[in-house]
Protein backbone atom coordinates (compact mmCIF):
# COMPACT_ATOMS: atom_id res chain seq x y z
CA UNK A 1 0.00 0.00 0.00
CA UNK A 2 1.11 3.66 -1.09
CA UNK A 3 1.91 5.93 1.87
CA UNK A 4 1.28 8.87 -0.29
CA UNK A 5 -2.35 10.45 0.47
CA UNK A 6 -4.67 9.91 -2.47
CA UNK A 7 -6.89 13.26 -3.82
CA UNK A 8 -9.76 12.25 -1.67
CA UNK A 9 -7.39 11.88 1.61
CA UNK A 10 -6.03 14.86 1.05
CA UNK A 11 -9.58 16.98 0.59
CA UNK A 12 -10.74 15.16 3.25
CA UNK A 13 -8.13 16.46 5.56
CA UNK A 14 -8.51 19.82 4.12
CA UNK A 15 -12.54 19.95 4.74
CA UNK A 16 -12.04 18.17 8.24
CA UNK A 17 -9.58 21.07 9.42
CA UNK A 18 -12.77 23.45 10.03
CA UNK A 19 -14.66 20.36 11.61
CA UNK A 20 -13.75 21.59 14.76
CA UNK A 21 -16.34 24.26 15.56
CA UNK A 22 -14.34 25.69 17.36
CA UNK A 23 -11.54 26.75 14.73
CA UNK A 24 -14.76 27.07 12.60
CA UNK A 25 -16.03 30.26 15.06
CA UNK A 26 -12.96 32.19 15.68
CA UNK A 27 -12.57 31.52 11.31
CA UNK A 28 -16.55 32.85 10.63
CA UNK A 29 -16.01 36.02 13.43
CA UNK A 30 -12.66 37.08 11.10
CA UNK A 31 -14.81 36.51 7.85
CA UNK A 32 -18.14 38.31 8.93
CA UNK A 33 -16.98 41.87 8.71
CA UNK A 34 -15.30 41.41 5.29
CA UNK A 35 -18.13 39.43 4.39
CA UNK A 36 -20.93 41.94 5.48
CA UNK A 37 -19.44 45.21 4.55
CA UNK A 38 -18.31 44.88 1.27
CA UNK A 39 -21.62 43.58 0.46
CA UNK A 40 -23.43 46.38 1.87
CA UNK A 41 -21.73 48.48 0.24
CA UNK A 42 -21.60 46.71 -3.13
CA UNK A 43 -25.59 46.01 -3.34
CA UNK A 44 -26.21 49.35 -2.37
CA UNK A 45 -23.83 50.75 -5.27
CA UNK A 46 -25.15 48.17 -7.79
CA UNK A 47 -28.71 49.21 -6.84
CA UNK A 48 -28.46 53.20 -6.80
CA UNK A 49 -26.32 52.75 -9.67
CA UNK A 50 -28.95 50.58 -11.83
CA UNK A 51 -32.10 52.64 -10.17
CA UNK A 52 -30.97 56.01 -11.82
CA UNK A 53 -27.84 55.56 -13.33
CA UNK A 54 -27.80 52.59 -15.64
CA UNK A 55 -29.72 54.01 -18.81
CA UNK A 56 -33.42 52.54 -19.66
CA UNK A 57 -33.75 49.87 -22.48
CA UNK A 58 -35.20 51.21 -25.73
CA UNK A 59 -38.07 47.93 -25.70
CA UNK A 60 -38.30 47.48 -22.21
CA UNK A 61 -38.26 51.16 -21.15
CA UNK A 62 -37.56 51.51 -16.83
CA UNK A 63 -38.60 48.17 -16.48
CA UNK A 64 -35.37 46.98 -16.79
CA UNK A 65 -34.24 47.81 -13.96
CA UNK A 66 -35.65 45.16 -12.07
CA UNK A 67 -32.94 43.06 -13.72
CA UNK A 68 -30.59 44.30 -10.65
CA UNK A 69 -32.41 42.21 -8.17
CA UNK A 70 -33.77 39.40 -10.61
CA UNK A 71 -30.79 38.14 -12.04
CA UNK A 72 -28.69 38.45 -9.29
CA UNK A 73 -31.48 36.29 -7.14
CA UNK A 74 -32.00 34.10 -9.85
CA UNK A 75 -27.99 33.52 -9.62
CA UNK A 76 -27.98 32.87 -5.97
CA UNK A 77 -31.19 30.93 -6.00
CA UNK A 78 -29.26 28.23 -8.32
CA UNK A 79 -25.62 28.71 -6.84
CA UNK A 80 -27.14 28.44 -3.21
CA UNK A 81 -28.79 24.96 -4.61
CA UNK A 82 -25.33 24.22 -5.94
CA UNK A 83 -23.60 24.92 -2.30
CA UNK A 84 -26.55 22.67 -0.78
CA UNK A 85 -25.37 19.94 -2.92
CA UNK A 86 -21.46 20.06 -2.32
CA UNK A 87 -22.31 19.93 1.56
CA UNK A 88 -24.26 16.88 0.70
CA UNK A 89 -21.66 15.34 -0.52
CA UNK A 90 -19.51 16.79 2.04
CA UNK A 91 -21.96 15.39 4.64
CA UNK A 92 -22.46 11.68 2.76
CA UNK A 93 -18.78 11.18 1.99
CA UNK A 94 -16.63 13.00 4.85
CA UNK A 95 -19.39 13.04 7.31
CA UNK A 96 -18.29 16.33 8.06
CA UNK A 97 -20.77 17.67 10.83
CA UNK A 98 -20.03 21.52 9.87
CA UNK A 99 -21.88 20.43 6.08
CA UNK A 100 -25.04 19.26 7.70
CA UNK A 101 -25.01 22.53 9.57
CA UNK A 102 -24.18 24.59 6.55
CA UNK A 103 -27.14 22.88 4.50
CA UNK A 104 -29.86 23.87 7.11
CA UNK A 105 -28.49 27.47 7.37
CA UNK A 106 -28.36 27.30 3.67
CA UNK A 107 -31.82 25.73 2.71
CA UNK A 108 -34.22 28.10 4.37
CA UNK A 109 -31.68 31.51 2.76
CA UNK A 110 -31.86 29.97 -0.72
CA UNK A 111 -35.82 29.18 -0.64
CA UNK A 112 -36.10 32.81 0.53
CA UNK A 113 -34.26 33.89 -2.07
CA UNK A 114 -35.66 31.63 -4.72
CA UNK A 115 -39.09 33.21 -3.82
CA UNK A 116 -37.99 36.76 -4.29
CA UNK A 117 -36.34 35.61 -8.08
CA UNK A 118 -40.06 34.07 -8.58
CA UNK A 119 -41.50 37.43 -7.04
CA UNK A 120 -39.38 39.64 -9.22
CA UNK A 121 -39.80 37.68 -12.65
CA UNK A 122 -43.75 38.17 -11.76
CA UNK A 123 -43.01 41.79 -11.38
CA UNK A 124 -41.51 41.93 -14.59
CA UNK A 125 -43.24 39.51 -16.29
CA UNK A 126 -46.38 41.63 -15.62
CA UNK A 127 -45.54 44.45 -18.00
CA UNK A 128 -43.75 43.09 -20.23
CA UNK A 129 -45.68 39.33 -21.21
CA UNK A 130 -48.84 40.76 -19.82
CA UNK A 131 -49.09 38.28 -17.50
CA UNK A 132 -48.35 37.82 -13.96
CA UNK A 133 -46.82 34.09 -14.74
CA UNK A 134 -46.51 31.24 -17.51
CA UNK A 135 -46.07 27.55 -17.26
CA UNK A 136 -42.88 28.31 -19.33
CA UNK A 137 -39.81 26.01 -19.06
CA UNK A 138 -37.50 28.39 -16.81
CA UNK A 139 -40.12 30.22 -14.78
CA UNK A 140 -41.46 25.97 -14.17
CA UNK A 141 -37.79 24.74 -13.35
CA UNK A 142 -37.47 27.68 -11.45
CA UNK A 143 -40.55 27.00 -9.12
CA UNK A 144 -39.18 23.27 -8.79
CA UNK A 145 -36.51 24.90 -7.24
CA UNK A 146 -38.21 26.43 -4.96
CA UNK A 147 -40.08 23.12 -4.04
CA UNK A 148 -36.73 21.32 -3.54
CA UNK A 149 -35.91 24.08 -1.18
CA UNK A 150 -38.64 23.85 0.83
CA UNK A 151 -38.10 19.78 0.74
CA UNK A 152 -34.71 19.83 1.93
CA UNK A 153 -36.02 22.29 4.93
CA UNK A 154 -39.37 19.89 5.76
CA UNK A 155 -37.19 16.62 5.63
CA UNK A 156 -34.54 18.00 7.76
CA UNK A 157 -36.92 18.51 10.66
CA UNK A 158 -39.27 15.43 10.02
CA UNK A 159 -36.81 13.23 11.63
CA UNK A 160 -36.53 12.74 15.67
CA UNK A 161 -33.14 11.52 15.22
CA UNK A 162 -31.31 14.86 13.31
CA UNK A 163 -28.59 12.65 11.69
CA UNK A 164 -31.26 10.79 9.73
CA UNK A 165 -32.89 13.77 8.40
CA UNK A 166 -29.28 15.30 7.36
CA UNK A 167 -28.93 11.93 5.81
CA UNK A 168 -32.09 12.11 3.80
CA UNK A 169 -32.23 16.04 3.23
CA UNK A 170 -28.51 15.45 1.96
CA UNK A 171 -29.70 12.68 -0.89
CA UNK A 172 -32.96 15.13 -1.71
CA UNK A 173 -30.67 17.85 -2.70
CA UNK A 174 -28.11 15.52 -4.65
CA UNK A 175 -30.58 14.34 -6.56
CA UNK A 176 -32.44 18.05 -6.92
CA UNK A 177 -29.39 19.28 -8.03
CA UNK A 178 -30.83 17.96 -11.68
CA UNK A 179 -32.67 21.01 -11.84
CA UNK A 180 -30.07 22.95 -12.29
CA UNK A 181 -28.69 22.41 -15.81
CA UNK A 182 -32.50 22.36 -16.24
CA UNK A 183 -32.46 25.65 -15.23
CA UNK A 184 -29.35 26.83 -17.14
CA UNK A 185 -30.36 25.22 -20.45
CA UNK A 186 -34.35 25.49 -19.76
CA UNK A 187 -33.90 28.60 -22.44
CA UNK A 188 -31.87 26.42 -25.15
CA UNK A 189 -33.62 22.97 -25.05
CA UNK A 190 -37.51 24.61 -25.39
CA UNK A 191 -38.99 27.28 -26.86
CA UNK A 192 -39.82 29.74 -24.00
CA UNK A 193 -41.36 33.36 -23.46
CA UNK A 194 -38.23 34.01 -20.81
CA UNK A 195 -35.17 35.86 -22.94
CA UNK A 196 -32.19 33.74 -23.30
CA UNK A 197 -29.13 34.36 -21.56
CA UNK A 198 -27.47 37.77 -21.67
CA UNK A 199 -23.93 36.41 -20.20
CA UNK A 200 -21.89 33.24 -21.00
CA UNK A 201 -18.85 32.22 -20.55
CA UNK A 202 -18.49 31.64 -24.50
CA UNK A 203 -18.74 34.68 -25.88
CA UNK A 204 -19.28 38.57 -25.32
CA UNK A 205 -22.47 39.76 -23.21
CA UNK A 206 -25.23 40.67 -25.42
CA UNK A 207 -26.12 43.59 -22.89
CA UNK A 208 -24.73 47.21 -23.63
CA UNK A 209 -21.74 47.74 -20.29
CA UNK A 210 -23.35 50.64 -19.33
CA UNK A 211 -26.14 47.78 -18.01
CA UNK A 212 -23.48 44.74 -17.73
CA UNK A 213 -21.34 46.91 -15.43
CA UNK A 214 -23.86 47.34 -12.00
CA UNK A 215 -25.67 44.16 -13.22
CA UNK A 216 -21.93 42.49 -11.88
CA UNK A 217 -21.86 44.91 -8.69
CA UNK A 218 -25.24 43.98 -7.84
CA UNK A 219 -24.47 40.29 -8.06
CA UNK A 220 -21.43 40.69 -6.43
CA UNK A 221 -23.02 42.36 -3.27
CA UNK A 222 -25.51 40.66 -3.16
CA UNK A 223 -23.29 37.05 -3.38
CA UNK A 224 -21.57 38.05 -0.72
CA UNK A 225 -24.17 39.03 1.07
CA UNK A 226 -25.45 35.74 1.21
CA UNK A 227 -22.59 34.14 2.16
CA UNK A 228 -22.40 37.25 5.18
CA UNK A 229 -25.93 35.70 6.01
CA UNK A 230 -25.02 31.98 5.78
CA UNK A 231 -21.60 32.23 7.99
CA UNK A 232 -23.77 34.65 10.65
CA UNK A 233 -26.56 31.68 10.81
CA UNK A 234 -24.33 29.05 11.01
CA UNK A 235 -22.03 30.14 13.81
CA UNK A 236 -25.53 31.07 15.38
CA UNK A 237 -26.12 27.27 14.53
CA UNK A 238 -22.80 25.79 15.57
CA UNK A 239 -23.30 27.99 19.09
CA UNK A 240 -26.74 26.44 19.51
CA UNK A 241 -25.75 22.56 18.53
CA UNK A 242 -22.97 23.19 21.76
CA UNK A 243 -25.74 24.73 23.73
CA UNK A 244 -27.55 21.31 23.29
CA UNK A 245 -24.66 19.44 24.39
CA UNK A 246 -23.99 21.75 27.40
CA UNK A 247 -27.45 21.35 28.43
CA UNK A 248 -27.74 17.56 27.75
CA UNK A 249 -24.24 16.86 29.67
CA UNK A 250 -26.43 19.46 32.34
CA UNK A 251 -29.11 16.50 32.65
CA UNK A 252 -26.54 13.67 32.88
CA UNK A 253 -23.85 15.63 35.19
CA UNK A 254 -21.51 15.15 33.09
CA UNK A 255 -18.35 17.52 34.57
CA UNK A 256 -16.75 18.26 31.68
CA UNK A 257 -17.10 18.94 27.96
CA UNK A 258 -18.04 16.08 25.58
CA UNK A 259 -15.90 17.30 22.66
CA UNK A 260 -12.90 18.72 24.81
CA UNK A 261 -13.29 22.11 23.77
CA UNK A 262 -11.99 24.77 27.17
CA UNK A 263 -14.38 26.71 28.62
CA UNK A 264 -15.03 29.98 26.60
CA UNK A 265 -13.86 28.82 23.42
CA UNK A 266 -17.52 29.05 21.86
CA UNK A 267 -19.04 32.48 22.92
CA UNK A 268 -15.92 34.50 22.20
CA UNK B 1 -39.52 56.54 -15.29
CA UNK B 2 -42.04 53.89 -17.33
CA UNK B 3 -43.55 51.49 -15.07
CA UNK B 4 -42.77 52.89 -11.40
CA UNK B 5 -44.70 50.27 -9.29
CA UNK B 6 -43.19 47.13 -10.69
CA UNK B 7 -39.95 48.42 -10.30
CA UNK B 8 -40.70 50.29 -6.65
CA UNK B 9 -42.01 46.66 -5.23
CA UNK B 10 -39.02 44.57 -6.56
CA UNK B 11 -36.73 47.10 -4.94
CA UNK B 12 -38.60 46.71 -1.66
CA UNK B 13 -39.03 42.96 -1.93
CA UNK B 14 -35.18 43.07 -2.03
CA UNK B 15 -34.80 45.11 0.92
CA UNK B 16 -37.07 43.82 2.77
CA UNK B 17 -35.42 39.89 2.35
CA UNK B 18 -32.32 41.51 2.81
CA UNK B 19 -33.71 43.59 6.35
CA UNK B 20 -35.53 40.01 7.22
CA UNK B 21 -32.72 37.83 6.50
CA UNK B 22 -29.49 40.16 7.96
CA UNK B 23 -31.27 41.36 11.07
CA UNK B 24 -33.35 38.10 12.02
CA UNK B 25 -29.30 36.39 12.05
CA UNK B 26 -27.94 39.01 13.84
CA UNK B 27 -30.55 38.63 16.64
CA UNK B 28 -30.42 34.55 16.68
CA UNK B 29 -26.40 35.14 17.09
CA UNK B 30 -26.65 38.04 20.15
CA UNK B 31 -29.36 35.70 21.62
CA UNK B 32 -26.91 32.30 21.29
CA UNK B 33 -23.80 34.52 22.38
CA UNK B 34 -25.77 35.36 25.36
CA UNK B 35 -27.02 32.11 26.41
CA UNK B 36 -23.77 30.01 25.53
CA UNK B 37 -21.79 32.88 27.68
CA UNK B 38 -24.07 32.30 30.37
CA UNK B 39 -23.94 28.17 30.36
CA UNK B 40 -19.86 28.05 30.17
CA UNK B 41 -19.82 30.41 32.79
CA UNK B 42 -22.28 28.05 34.82
CA UNK B 43 -20.31 25.33 33.95
CA UNK B 44 -16.98 26.65 34.96
CA UNK B 45 -18.27 27.71 38.21
CA UNK B 46 -19.76 24.00 38.95
CA UNK B 47 -16.24 22.43 37.26
CA UNK B 48 -14.11 24.49 39.68
CA UNK B 49 -16.58 23.56 42.78
CA UNK B 50 -15.75 19.50 41.50
CA UNK B 51 -11.95 20.10 41.25
CA UNK B 52 -11.80 21.67 44.79
CA UNK B 53 -13.87 18.68 46.25
CA UNK B 54 -11.71 16.15 45.04
CA UNK B 55 -8.62 17.65 46.20
CA UNK B 56 -9.88 18.37 49.85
Amino acid sequence: MSATPTLTERAGALFHRYANPGRFLRLGVKLQPWLTWPALILSLTGLVWGLFFSPADWQQGDSVRIMYVHVPCAWLASSGYFALAVCSVLSLVWRHPLADLAAVEIGPVGACITATCLATGSLWGKPMWGTWWVWDARLTSVLVLFFLYLGHIALIRAFDDPQRGYRAAAILALAGAVDLPIIKFSVQWWNTLHQPDSIGLRGAPTMSHAMLWPLLVCTLGFTLGFAAIVVARLRAGVMESRIRSLLSGQHRGEPSPADGTPVGEYAA
Amino acid sequence: MTHLPYIIASYGLAFGLALFLSVGAALRLRRDRARLAALECARGRRDRVTRRGETA
